[in-house]
C-alpha cells in the first residue's frame, strides 16, 4: 500500500467500506432502484442530490433517512453524528419503533449535507445536547409514515384492504390468512407512493423500544477494532500528511534551515507552506511527521492586524488576573427584585471571586481530515465533524468551488466534547485541501497530539465575583453575580455589545433558588486565546461557582446547605423532587465530616443544576488520601422529563461525572509567553482509571418538555465535590483544578 | 523484517526504528490499533508482545523481530480475547470506542496471565485512558471475562 501511485481517475469504486459510495447519498427506498442509480453514479448527480433546496421541509422525506434493503434490514441516514453518546442507537430505536422494525436490523451512517437533515432550528449541529430532544417527535413520524407506506404497497401487493393489515417486525401480515410479505419485498413499490400527510403515533404504552435499555448497534465493532474513524479511512492513491504549526497563532513559517535534508528524508513526497504551518507529504503518517518535525522553521511574527494572532506576552496567569481586575457590574443578564437596593442596606453581605481555567477537549482520536479531488473538478472530504453543512460552506470557500461541488462524510467521532465544530484554525481540513491539491494526490493529514495541543480550541477561563446579603434569620436576601470573560457562542456566531453572550452566564443565570432579589450580569473581556465549546460550554464552570458560593451562604447564614436547598426548593417541586431523589439514592443526606467504615474520614456535598433542558441533582463523596482529594461515589439524579434509552443515558451520566471530575480534579491549560506548557497528556493531566469513582444513576421521568442527556451530567460534579472536600476540610476552595492545593495538612 | 503477526509471517522494508503501530496502521493497513498520543501515555495502541500488553507506539519495529505479535484484529480468533469481547459487549463498554482496543487487548493480556483477577489487580493492569470515562464498565467487564 502507499505506493505512490497517481490519482485514479475513477472516482466511483472507492472505498473504505466496502461497498459503493452512493449508496449513501441517495435517498431511496428499496435497493432495486438503487441499484439501478449505482450504475450511474457521477460526482455531478451526487452535487445534485447535495445541493441545497428550500422547497424541501427538513425530515420529512423519507428517501432521504430511509433505505429498506431486501432482506428488510434498515439503513438510516442519521441527522446526528455518532461520537459515544448513543445516538446512532437512540435514531433507530426512536424511528424503529414507528416503522415496527426492531434497531438491531438497522445500519445507521452520518448523513450527507443537504437540506433535509436540518432539525436543529433550520439548521443542523450535533451538539447541545440536543439531538433526541429536537427530532424525536419528527423521527417518529418519518417512520410512521414508512410504515404506511409499507402497508399501502403490501395492500396492493396482496390485493386485500388496507384495514386488514397489520405490521410485526419487519413485515406486513393479514391476520385472518396468515399471509405475510417482508418490507424489503414491497419497499421498491412503497417508495413509489406519496408521503401520507398525517399519520397516527403509536400509544407510549405500546412502546416495545422507546424508553427501554436496548443494546447499543455499535458495541461489538468497537470491541473488535472494527469501528473506523476519519484517521483510519483510506482512498486509493493517497498521501499521509503531517505539520508543524507556529508555537503561536498568527506566525507564518520563514526560513527553512534543513529543508534540503528533510526532503530526502526517506518516503517524503513534497513539503509545503501553509498558512501558519509547515507540511509534509510522505508515504507514511510516521515519516510525514519525523520529517516535518525535524523541519528546522524560523516562524515570523503575525503582521499587525492579524486576527487572533496570539500575543508574544500572553500568559493565563496573566489573563487570569485580568478578569478579576476588571472592574464593573456589566449588562445585565437575568434580573429579580432589587439585589442591589437590597445589598446596599444590608447588615451581613459575603462576598467571594471564583475561578476557572481554560481547558482543551482531550478526545483521544487526533484530529484528521482525508481530502480528494475528483476528476471533475469536485472535492470529497471525510472529515470529523459536528456539523456537515458549516464544514461544507467553509470547505467550499477554501477550495474556491461551490459548495455543492463539496461532498462531506461524517465519520464516527473517536470522542468530541465539542471539539470538531467549524473553528477554522483548529479544524485540519483547510490544510488537507491545500495540500491535495498541490500535490494532485488524495490527501490524509493527521495532526499529532503536540498539534493538537497546541491548535485545539479550549474551553474558556473565567471568573465570577459574587455578593450576598443574608437576612437576620440565616436565608439568602440578595445575590449578584458578575460573569467577567467571553462565551464561546458569541465567539463563533455573533456577539452583541449590548447583549450577555448566555453562553458565559449559563450555570449562575438560570437557577432555581428562590432567592428574592437577585442580578447576573456580564462584563465582557476578549479572550486571546482561541476559545470552542467545550462539554457542557458555560455550565461547565458556571454551575460550579455558583452551587459553590451557595454552600458558602449557607454556611455563613448557619444553615445546612442541602436543606437550604430544599428550602428555597418549596415551591418548585420538580427540583425538590429531584434533590430528595438524589439524597435517598445516597441513603440520606449527611454532609459529614463522618468516618466511614474503611476508617477514612469522610464528607460529602451536594450540587444541583438545569443544564439543556434538563434538571440535575448531585451529591459526591470524598476523603483526602496522601494530600490528595479521593472521590469515593458520585449519586446523579437527573430529571430530562422522558427518554429514549435509560442503559445509554446511565452511560452517558457517567461519562459526563467523568469529565467533571477530570474537570475538578486535575484539567488546566497554561499558557507562557504565548505558548501552551502541555503539548501532550504527559503535561496534561486527564482523569485516569485509579481515580474514577462509583457513579450512581437514578432517572427521573417528571413529564416535562424532553431534555438533553450528553451534557448535564457534567455541570453538578465539580461544585458536588468542591463542596465536600470544604466540609471535610473547613477550606474555602474557589479555584479549580483542585491539585493546585497541596490537602496534606487537612488528612481527615 | 520479518514479523509475525497474528499468526502470519509479514515482510515490511521500513527504518528499524519506525514504531510498531505505525507499521501496522501504514504499512499493513491494520487500523484497528490507534495512534492517541505517541508517548506511552493513553494505551490506544496497545498490542500483545509475546502476550504482554505493550504500547505500541514507542516500540521500535526492530525489537519486535521474532516476537509473536497480536492485535486487535485477531482478538476473535483467540479464546480468551473472545471472552473479552463478549464481556464488553454485554457490559456495554464502548461509548466513542477509540481506547477500546487498546483496553480490550490489555484486558486480554491480564486475563491470559491472571485468569481470576483480584480488584486490585484489575487496577493494577488495566491502565489505558478513556476520555468517555468508561473505566467502571471496563473493571465490570474484565470481572465479567474472568468469570466466563
Amino acid at each position: 500500500m502507499n505506493d505512490m501511485t497517481p490519482l485514479s481517475a475513477d472516482v466511483l469504486d472507492d472505498d473504505q467500506h466496502g461497498r459503493p459510495l452512493n449508496l449513501s447519498r441517495r435517498g431511496f427506498l428499496g435497493v432495486s432502484l438503487g441499484a439501478l442509480l449505482l450504475g450511474v453514479s457521477l460526482p455531478a448527480a451526487r452535487a445534485r442530490a447535495q445541493a441545497a433546496d428550500a422547497s424541501i421541509a427538513p425530515g420529512t422525506r423519507i428517501r432521504a433517512f430511509l433505505e429498506i434493503r431486501p432482506d428488510s434490514t434498515v439503513l438510516f441516514r442519521s441527522p446526528f453524528i455518532e461520537g459515544g453518546q448513543g445516538i446512532f442507537t437512540a435514531m433507530a430505536q426512536i424511528v424503529g419503533e414507528e416503522l415496527d422494525v426492531d434497531p438491531t436490523q438497522f445500519v445507521v451512517e452520518g448523513a450527507p449535507p443537504g437540506p433535509d437533515y436540518l432539525l436543529i432550528g433550520g439548521g443542523r449541529f450535533t451538539g447541545g445536547s440536543m439531538s433526541v430532544r429536537m427530532s424525536y417527535e419528527t423521527m417518529r413520524k418519518l417512520g410512521a409514515s414508512a410504515r404506511l407506506m409499507l402497508l399501502q404497497a403490501a395492500a396492493t401487493r396482496l390485493n386485500l384492504p388496507v384495514a386488514e393489515l397489520s405490521t410485526d417486525q419487519g413485515r406486513v401480515v393479514h391476520g385472518s390468512s396468515g399471509r405475510t410479505v417482508s418490507y424489503g419485498e414491497i419497499a421498491d413499490a412503497a417508495a413509489r407512493l406519496p408521503v401520507p400527510n398525517d399519520v397516527a403515533l403509536r400509544a407510549r404504552s405500546d412502546f416495545r423500544w422507546i424508553g427501554k435499555p436496548v443494546a447499543r448497534l455499535d458495541v461489538r465493532d468497537k470491541s473488535t477494532g472494527k469501528a473506523r474513524y476519519a484517521v483510519d479511512l483510506e482512498v486509493d492513491g493517497m498521501l499521509h500528511g503531517a505539520v508543524q504549526h507556529s508555537p503561536r497563532l498568527g506566525g507564518e513559517p520563514g526560513l527553512l534551515a534543513n529543508e534540503a535534508e528533510v526532503r530526502a528524508m526517506p518516503g517524503v513526497h513534497s513539503l509545503h507552506r501553509l498558512p501558519g504551518a509547515v507540511a509534509i507529504l510522505a508515504n507514511s503518517w510516521w515519516r510525514a511527521r519525523r520529517a516535518v518535525e525535524a523541519l528546522q522553521v524560523t516562524w515570523t511574527e503575525p503582521a499587525a492586524g492579524t486576527a487572533h494572532a496570539m500575543p508574544a506576552a500572553f500568559s493565563s496567569d496573566a489573563h487570569m488576573a485580568k478578569l478579576k481586575a476588571t472592574p464593573g457590574e456589566g449588562v445585565v443578564f437575568e434580573t429579580f427584585g432589587d439585589a442591589a437596593g437590597v445589598l446596599a442596606g444590608a447588615q451581613h453581605v459575603i462576598e467571594a471571586t471564583y475561578d476557572a481555567p481554560y481547558l482543551v477537549h482531550g478526545q483521544l482520536e487526533p484530529p484528521s481530515a482525508l481530502a480528494r479531488w475528483n476528476a471533475d473538478g469536485s472535492l470529497e472530504l471525510w472529515v470529523p465533524n459536528q456539523a456537515p453543512e458549516m464544514f461544507q460552506a467553509e470547505a467550499a470557500k477554501v477550495a474556491g468551488i461551490a459548495p455543492e461541488k463539496v461532498f462531506i462524510h461524517s465519520p464516527i467521532l473517536g470522542g468530541f466534547f465539542g471539539r470538531h465544530f467549524l473553528y477554522q484554525t483548529a479544524n485540519p481540513f483547510p490544510q488537507a485541501i491545500l495540500l491535495a491539491k498541490a500535490a494532485g494526490r488524495p490527501v490524509k493529514l493527521v495532526w499529532s497530539r503536540e498539534e493538537e495541543f497546541l491548535r485545539d480550541t479550549l474551553r474558556p477561563m473565567g471568573a465570577v465575583r459574587f455578593r450576598a446579603s443574608l437576612e437576620a434569620n440565616g436565608l439568602p436576601a440578595a445575590l449578584d453575580a458578575v460573569a467577567v470573560g467571553e462565551g464561546p457562542t458569541g465567539r463563533w456566531f455573533g456577539r452583541q455589545p449590548d447583549k450577555v453572550d448566555s453562553s458565559a452566564v449559563e450555570g449562575i443565570a438560570g437557577k432555581v433558588y428562590a432567592i428574592p432579589n437577585r442580578r447576573i450580569g456580564q462584563v465582557h473581556v476578549d479572550d486571546p486565546a482561541i476559545i470552542g465549546f467545550w462539554r457542557s460550554v458555560g455550565h461547565s464552570m458556571n454551575d460550579f461557582f455558583y452551587e459553590t458560593f451557595f454552600d458558602e451562604m449557607a454556611d455563613a447564614g448557619q444553615q445546612d446547605p442541602y436543606e437550604l436547598r430544599r428550602l428555597l426548593l418549596a415551591d418548585s417541586p420538580r427540583h425538590k423532587n429531584l434533590l430528595e431523589a438524589v439524597a435517598d439514592l445516597s441513603g440520606g443526606w449527611r454532609r459529614g465530616p463522618f468516618t466511614a467504615e474503611d476508617g477514612t474520614r469522610r464528607s460529602r456535598g451536594v450540587a444541583m443544576a438545569s443544564p439543556f433542558g434538563s434538571e440535575v441533582a448531585t451529591i459526591a463523596e470524598v476523603s483526602i488520601r496522601d494530600g490528595e482529594v479521593v472521590v469515593h461515589d458520585v449519586w446523579v439524579a437527573i430529571d430530562p422529563g422522558s427518554i429514549v434509552n435509560p442503559a445509554i443515558i446511565e452511560a452517558q451520566v457517567a461519562s459526563a461525572a467523568a469529565l467533571g471530575l477530570s474537570s475538578a480534579l486535575l484539567e488546566e491549560v497554561v499558557y507562557i509567553d504565548g505558548i501552551p506548557r502541555a503539548r501532550n497528556y504527559d503535561g496534561y493531566s486527564i482523569l485516569t482509571p485509579e481515580r474514577m469513582p462509583r457513579v450512581h444513576v437514578r432517572i427521573v421521568e417528571s413529564g416535562a418538555p424532553m431534555g438533553g442527556v450528553g451534557e448535564p451530567g457534567l455541570p453538578g460534579v465539580p461544585p458536588a465535590v468542591v463542596n465536600a472536600v470544604s466540609a471535610l476540610t473547613g477550606q474555602r476552595i474557589r479555584s479549580l483544578p483542585l491539585s493546585k492545593i497541596d490537602f496534606k495538612e487537612m488528612q481527615g | 523484517m520479518d514479523l509475525t503477526i497474528n499468526g502470519s509471517q509479514h515482510q515490511v522494508d521500513i527504518e528499524a526504528d519506525t514504531p510498531l503501530l505505525w507499521v501496522l496502521r501504514d504499512e499493513l493497513g491494520m487500523t484497528g490499533t490507534k495512534y492517541g498520543c505517541g508517548l506511552a501515555q493513553c494505551g490506544a495502541c496497545t498490542v500483545l508482545i509475546d502476550g504482554q500488553a505493550t504500547r505500541s507506539c514507542v516500540t521500535p519495529v526492530e525489537s519486535v523481530v521474532g516476537a509473536s505479535i497480536m492485535t486487535i484484529e485477531a482478538i476473535a480468533e483467540d479464546p480468551v480475547g473472545r471472552k473479552v469481547v463478549e464481556a464488553w459487549v454485554s457490559n456495554q463498554v464502548p461509548q466513542c470506542g477509540y481506547c477500546q482496543s487498546g483496553q480490550v487487548m490489555a484486558a486480554t493480556a491480564l486475563l491470559k496471565q491472571n485468569p481470576q483477577p483480584s480488584d486490585e489487580d484489575i487496577a493494577g493492569a488495566m491502565v489505558n485512558l478513556c476520555r468517555c470515562g468508561t473505566y467502571n464498565a471496563i473493571a465490570a467487564g474484565v470481572r465479567h471475562a474472568s468469570q466466563a
